[in-house]
């Protein structure tokens, strides 16, 4: 069965869409500056979640994991939201990036300007311009390419049965992970760690990896659960659920410990330049979102699917998964607005309009790319496993 | 055979049916099953079995006697110096823990999982991570010097002679974790056995052996097998679990901050905690490849720990081996991109300087055998996995002496830059502590079943190919 994209979709994408183009028009009128930050904010954000589609996929090829095939429709549609990320990512950089990357001022790097830097002039050899844009064009490039090879493999499977298929997604499932495990790392450096040049933590990919799944998690459940709610994907039953959301609580835990850890051994060793990175997020009235971000993403999700039962209920598993998709917002928002705006930041009409025109695009795609193919695979190997999971 | 043909004959069936290979092979009953299993148990043992005990008594001696002169004598007896506080003996104690990781992951993470084939190794894992856990603390013990003060880690009162202790250090966290991760993990493991202990005692009481019988069923704490037994130790397995399972994370999270909380170069970084455990778990799998590589082929048990449990095993060391992998590049990356020039010498020396042997030997045992394990041929070969299992062995007790003597040994003041090398003493309660291990595990292997019989009885029907009507009853 495929899925109809409805007109209420549709309506409520562009609807969403339109307050997003006001809202970003209202915040280059008056504060352009956090305009760009938030559209960096936002993207970056919708990039993770598509791009942990598409990791997600890689991961249950290379697993040979047998439950997700009923679900697996779903992270794939996700992935088809890369291009988007990557054409708003060029233009952010392109157009504004001289103001969100503080070292894209070539005086830094000069020794006789008064404004040379030593430090940032040390990092030459990654950050700078021509290097920066070889590695986007390469890690956008390389995650569409692997995106659209998944897919072609899945849907070419739904029309002739052969093990081909599965196999080939195996082979890529293992050079798209290899890729993944270093280009998560460095997009995270490049996208976010740069932003506060000075500053370094080797945990940072990884951290970021963290926040990428758990977001990318809740994005699939919340999908699953809006397409059971209309009638598709009857196949997927409450252990499926159980399964995403032992993922979602799992790995929001795991978040928390990668988050603690950097957190505890740079205010532990108290190294000015390591220190002022988390200085800078306890001042200008940060200090509030910085620990509402250990709440919302740590001990809610925590507090609401702990039991089996909430993992097996719908209600609770969406408020547990619309608890940690706007956390985890929250999470890159407090990546990158202390170093970019710094006191300027706000959370009003240009945040929330921002995102939601972000989430309405992002509607729009993942919903179109579902209406493409059927919502449940066929003759994946794990099918009948899948249809018959019970835990 | 009929059936095979007739397999072959259809187009391939739509199913995962080639992706699940039986747990074990071959067609075996309850009865098979458990004479296999406690055959190593019940009857005499061989002569390996006596050279290897005989040999490991020997090196477990030698490890004691070396123990007792340190003690008699002091401290200085080992190689370390005033630049250099930490080297052999905190590179074996983390070496050691980072061992019995794979244990405890098997019976937890592995078990969240759903990864069936872990019922074969989970017995012999869990046993490892309990004999490395005893191994690893003799280090930290000895190099306190005046051992019968070691109470005084535990925070008693000051009328005990020791002072409130420290509960901002790290060090002082190793002794909760530790002693925690320890009590849960033979808990645990002691748990599971009960089943089996009950099946050895009863199978003893049929052959009329008293003894036998008598002692078992002491071990086993009166197991009956009945409902309200499995129904608590059900109930208690999962609770275990559950405490088993962030434990796999805490244990070398906290090790790891021994070094990460300092000032020295190479030791603060924030990727320690994540990096170490998948550290851990990377050579905790390969000891326990070398081991069961060696315990299948003596015990018989090919048909229980087959080439798919070793294949699986591997993959998992591919895993945490490039993850460590990518843990050392970023490592090296942000020691340049960091600017910070003590960070960054740190990391020169490690590769250039004086020590560059132990790095290189590091690199190649951690980042590049396990690559090997790509190739399904190499995945698949028995005496290559040993060899490989071995190289990550030795890789992963190079990696903490390199990030524990390179980033001491040459500190902020190079006035007091030195080098240490280590004194018979040291090496000596090292190869002790392997012949510790080694008593242990082939002691355990005569005494308790190996791999846990009442959990794979469980899925023998599963696993059975033939249909129904077919099967034994």
């Amino acid at each position: 069965m495929k899925y109809t994209v409805t007109k209420n979709n549709k309506m409520i994408a562009i609807i969403m869409m339109a307050v997003g183009v006001l809202a970003i028009a209202y915040g280059f009128m008056t504060n352009p500056n956090r305009q760009w930050a938030n559209l960096l904010v936002d993207n970056f954000y919708f990039m993770a979640i598509a791009l942990c589609g598409t990791f997600f996929v890689a991961v249950q090829y290379m697993a040979q994991a047998g439950w997700s095939a009923v679900v697996k429709r779903v992270p794939e549609a996700m992935g088809q939201f890369l291009p988007v990320s990557a054409v708003v990512m060029f233009i952010i950089f392109i157009f504004h990036g001289h103001d969100l990357y503080h070292w894209t001022h070539k005086e830094l790097f000069d020794p006789a300007s008064p404004e040379y830097d030593k430090i940032i002039a040390g990092k030459a050899g990654y950050l700078n311009t021509p290097f920066f844009l070889i590695r986007m064009v390469l890690c956008f490039g390389l995650w569409i390419l692997f995106t659209r090879m998944f897919r072609k493999e899945s849907i070419a499977e739904d029309l002739d049965s052969s093990f081909k298929h599965f196999d080939k997604s195996i082979t890529l499932a293992a050079a798209f992970l290899v890729i993944f495990a270093v280009s998560s790392s460095t997009s995270a450096w490049d996208f976010l760690m740069s932003i506060d040049t000075h500053w370094f933590s080797t945990m940072f990919g990884w951290y970021t990896f963290a926040g990428l799944f758990v977001s990318g998690m809740s994005v699939t459940i919340l999908l699953i659960l809006y397409l059971k709610n209309k009638g598709y994907m009857q196949e997927v039953n409450e252990n499926h659920l159980h399964d995403v959301g032992k993922f979602l609580f799992g790995f929001s835990i795991f978040w928390t410990y990668l988050w603690f850890c950097q957190f505890m051994l740079i205010w532990y060793a108290n190294l000015p330049e390591e220190v002022y990175y988390f200085q800078e997020r306890w001042e200008h009235g940060y200090k509030t979102l910085f620990i509402l971000n250990f709440f919302i993403n740590f001990i809610m999700p925590f507090l609401v699917l702990m039991a089996r039962d909430t993992k097996r209920n719908k209600k609770f598993l969406f408020v547990g998964a619309a608890i940690v998709f706007c956390g985890h917002w929250l999470d890159v928002f407090l990546m990158v607005m202390p170093g970019t705006v710094k006191a300027e930041w706000g959370i009003g009409i240009i945040e929330i309009g921002t995102f939601l025109g972000f989430l309405g695009l992002f509607i729009w795609i993942v919903f179109h790319s579902l209406a493409k193919a059927n919502v449940v695979p066929k003759h994946h190997p794990m099918l009948n496993e899948s249809l018959r999971h019970h835990i | 055979m009929q059936m095979h043909e007739t397999h072959n004959t259809i187009a391939v069936p739509p199913d995962g049916a080639r992706l699940r290979t039986p747990l074990i092979k071959g067609v075996k009953t309850y009865t098979q099953l458990s004479d296999d299993i406690c055959r190593p148990v019940e009857g005499k043992a061989n002569k390996w079995w006596w050279a290897a005990f005989t040999l490991s008594v020997i090196a477990m001696t030698w490890g004691f006697l070396c123990i007792a002169y340190e003690v008699g004598t002091g401290i200085g007896v080992w190689g370390l110096n005033k630049t250099v506080g930490w080297a052999w003996d905190i590179t074996n104690f983390v070496w050691w823990i980072g061992i019995g990781h794979a244990g405890t992951l098997i019976s937890a993470i592995l078990l969240l999982f759903r990864q069936r084939w872990r019922m074969s190794i989970n017995r012999s894992a869990e046993a490892m991570t309990i004999f490395a856990v005893v191994c690893a603390g003799l280090f930290p013990v000895f190099h306190m010097g005046r051992v019968w003060l070691a109470y005084w880690v535990l925070p008693l009162g000051n009328q005990f002679g020791s002072l409130w202790v420290n509960f901002n250090s790290p060090l002082l966290w190793d002794v909760f974790a530790i002693s925690t991760y320890f009590s849960v993990s033979l808990v645990f493991w002691y748990m599971g056995l009960l089943p089996d202990l009950a099946t050895i005692r009863d199978r003893a009481g049929l052959a009329g052996r008293k003894t036998m019988q008598y002692v078992y069923s002491w071990l086993s704490f009166g197991w009956k097998g009945s409902a309200r037994d499995w129904s608590r130790f059900e109930e208690v397995s999962l609770v275990l679990a559950g405490l088993s399972t962030p434990l796999v994370l805490s244990v070398h999270t906290i090790v790891s901050m021994d070094f990460a909380t300092s000032l020295v170069p190479g030791w603060h970084t924030t990727i320690f905690p994540p990096y170490f455990v998948a550290g851990a778990i990377f050579s905790g799998f390969a000891m326990v490849l070398t081991l069961m590589l060696v315990a299948r082929k003596v015990l018989n048990l090919e048909d229980y720990i087959t080439v798919e449990h070793v294949e699986a095993m591997n993959k998992i060391i591919t895993l945490t081996g490039s993850i460590v992998g990518v843990a050392y590049l970023t490592e090296f990356f942000i020691a340049w991109y960091s600017g910070v020039e003590y960070e960054a010498y740190a990391f020169l020396n490690r590769a250039t300087g004086p020590y560059w042997w132990a790095y290189w030997s590091m690199m190649t045992c951690n980042v590049i055998t396990p690559q090997l394990f790509w190739f399904r041929k190499i995945r698949r070969s028995l005496v290559l996995t040993f060899i490989i299992s071995i190289f990550v062995n030795i890789g992963m007790w190079f990696e903490r002496f390199v990030i524990i003597v390179t980033s001491l040994h040459r500190d902020y003041l190079p006035s007091s830059w030195v080098m240490y090398s280590p004194t018979f003493v040291e090496v000596g309660m090292f190869i002790g502590t392997m012949g510790l291990f080694f008593t242990l595990f082939l002691l355990f292997c005569r005494v308790f079943p190996v791999i846990a019989l009442a959990e794979l009885k469980s899925v023998i029907k599963q696993i059975d190919e033939r249909p129904e009507n077919e099967r034994p009853h």
